[in-house]
């Protein structure tokens, strides 16, 4: 591997040319109209346009990103997280134009990505999956009969979907029957595949995943984070190691992912979704993400491997350079994640223009941008600005230097939702690390109560 | 009678339907509510209904189905009475 193109833009693609760059491969970035002046465009070797501003006719435009690579002659293309990372139909694209995909095979995304297939995958490795159907279910009578099997409350969910979109809660048959057609008819319109899968719903649960890096022949894991904390099912707040779950559960969990790698002889980073019931202790597989994923330098910052780097490793066909005995943890680390979004304003995104912007610093602290002075947030890409990751002794030395982090964060011309995430880190339900994936969302709501009695006056 | 002006609240991508396979929300000589959704605009990857804000009748779009809207910008013109 000596030249590769990023396939993405923002902090990931700064990210990831970094990690390159260290490894001594050369950068090409791709840019759309809007991002000429943008941060990756900036640090790459190499820019390649590849389009107008909307992503659907820029960074989701397969063939043309794989012409990009062509005409820049890069060996080898990341896909970062988003836009296309997860599209089977990309790896193979630009697997057949004779170039490098860092990631699994196609073969292995289409596998994982489709939620019935991973289900079947789990299970075959051991691993224990939330009660529920096994294959997609396409008409409400066979819904009802799933459900009845199951027990409400039921989760539904596209058999073909992803980042948390169209997901429903029943509590009844009644509810049943009424929310399948719509959630089936609008997962038939979003992905060309209306079957839905039902599975239990578990009503006080944690969100924990594992990292796992396979070389094809041999997994191991990178231990797991924590990410409960979810606002409209978009993480908000990560950690490592996830707190308040017993250690011999969380082993359990991280063999239960290496297991499942090796059954697919997994080929990459990638990460396994569990839910935790807080109750039992059970844990359940739910999905795998076939890509590095936004949260992932809590995982370096507490065993100093880079993830990133690793990908391209693997890619470039190396083994596995150490065992998973090779593999420690020290200390805690927690990701915020800053969005251009007003939180007070029910969280509406505010691009605009970047006039003064400061950056956390000092020991132990990273901050994965794109921000600059002068640099745009556009109306067109994802709202996430930065993430400010801390590394801790332990968690509450963690927390501490998470607030002097982002007190020292000062971003002006556009909203961010920093000042909320400085709120969080003084509630004493996130500093005894005892919430579930409701409780940032419950949180929310009875927060902005007294700000809507003073609307109405 | 006089006309109203429905403006984008935020800059984005001005959407005349819900989505690709679905009808346009309004079409000219319909009448509407204040609540009624015109269209939406999506900005940073979420989606923002934009409301008649008036009761009255749809005259015309003013932009083009994903066109590129600033905030204040004319997206849909309503006769009202009076």
């Amino acid at each position: 591997m000596k030249r590769l193109l990023i396939a993405n833009r923002g902090e990931i693609a700064v990210r990831i040319i970094r990690a390159a760059r260290d490894l001594g491969i050369e950068t090409v970035a791709v840019a759309s109209d809007a991002d000429r002046d943008a941060a990756h465009a900036r640090l790459a070797d190499t820019v390649i346009s590849v389009g107008p501003a909307p992503a659907a006719k820029s960074y989701l435009r397969a063939e043309g990103i794989v012409a990009a690579a062509r005409e820049a002659g890069a060996d080898a293309v990341h896909p970062g997280y988003g836009f296309l990372s997860e599209r089977a139909d990309f790896a193979a694209a630009v697997a057949a134009a004779g170039l490098t995909f860092v990631g699994p095979d196609a073969q292995v995304i289409d596998q994982m990505g489709d939620k019935v297939r991973a289900r079947q995958v789990a299970m075959a490795a051991g691993v224990p999956t939330v009660p529920g159907t096994a294959d997609g279910v396409s008409d409400v009578s066979a819904a009802v009969a799933a459900a009845a099997e199951i027990g409400y409350p039921v989760m539904l969910k596209a058999a073909a979907g992803g980042g948390g979109r169209g997901i429903r809660v029943v509590s009844d048959e009644a509810e049943l029957r009424a929310a399948f057609p719509t959630a089936s008819g609008e997962a038939a319109s979003a992905f060309g595949d209306g079957r839905m899968y039902l599975e239990r719903f578990i009503r006080s649960a944690r969100h924990v995943e594992v990292q796992v890096l396979g070389d094809g022949s041999h997994a191991i894991h990178v231990f797991e984070r924590e990410c409960s904390l979810q606002r409209r099912r978009q993480k908000v707040i990560e950690e490592a190691p996830a707190p308040g779950i017993d250690a011999d559960i969380r082993a359990a969990m991280t063999s239960a992912a290496v297991r499942l790698c090796q059954q697919v002889g997994y080929r990459s980073a990638g990460t396994c979704e569990f839910l935790v019931d807080d109750h039992t202790g059970e844990f359940f597989f739910i999905e795998m993400n076939t890509r590095i994923q936004v949260e992932h330098p809590v995982t370096e910052l507490i065993t100093g491997i880079d993830l990133v780097a690793e990908q391209l490793r693997i890619a470039a066909g190396e083994p596995l350079s150490f065992h998973q005995t090779d593999v420690t943890k020290r200390g805690h680390a927690i990701e915020f994640r800053i969005c251009a979004e007003d939180p007070d304003r029910g969280f509406l995104p505010g691009p605009g223009s970047i006039q003064h912007v400061e950056l956390p610093g000092g020991p132990w602290v990273r901050t994965d941008t794109w921000l600059a002075p002068g640099s745009a947030v556009s109306p067109f890409y994802d709202s996430l600005v930065a993430k400010v990751i801390v590394w801790g002794d332990d968690r509450p030395s963690a927390l501490r230097r998470a607030r002097r982090a982002l007190g020292e964060f000062v971003v002006e011309g556009v909203p961010t939702t920093t000042g909320l995430l400085t709120e969080i880190i003084d509630e004493p339900w996130f500093a005894s690390g005892e919430f579930d994936t409701g409780t940032l969302e419950d949180w929310l709501q009875q927060r902005t109560k007294p700000g809507e009695a003073g609307a109405t006056r | 009678m006089p006309r109203h002006e429905v403006l984008a609240p935020i800059p984005g991508v001005f959407y005349r339907r819900p989505d690709p396979g679905s009808p346009e929300y309004v079409k000219p000589g319909q009448t509407v509510t204040a609540d009624d959704t015109v269209g939406l605009v999506e900005v940073m990857k979420s989606f923002h209904p934009v409301l008649a804000g008036v009761a009255g009748t749809v005259v015309d779009f003013a932009v083009e189905g994903e066109s590129v809207v600033d905030p204040g910008q004319p997206v849909v013109i309503l006769e009202v009475e009076g």
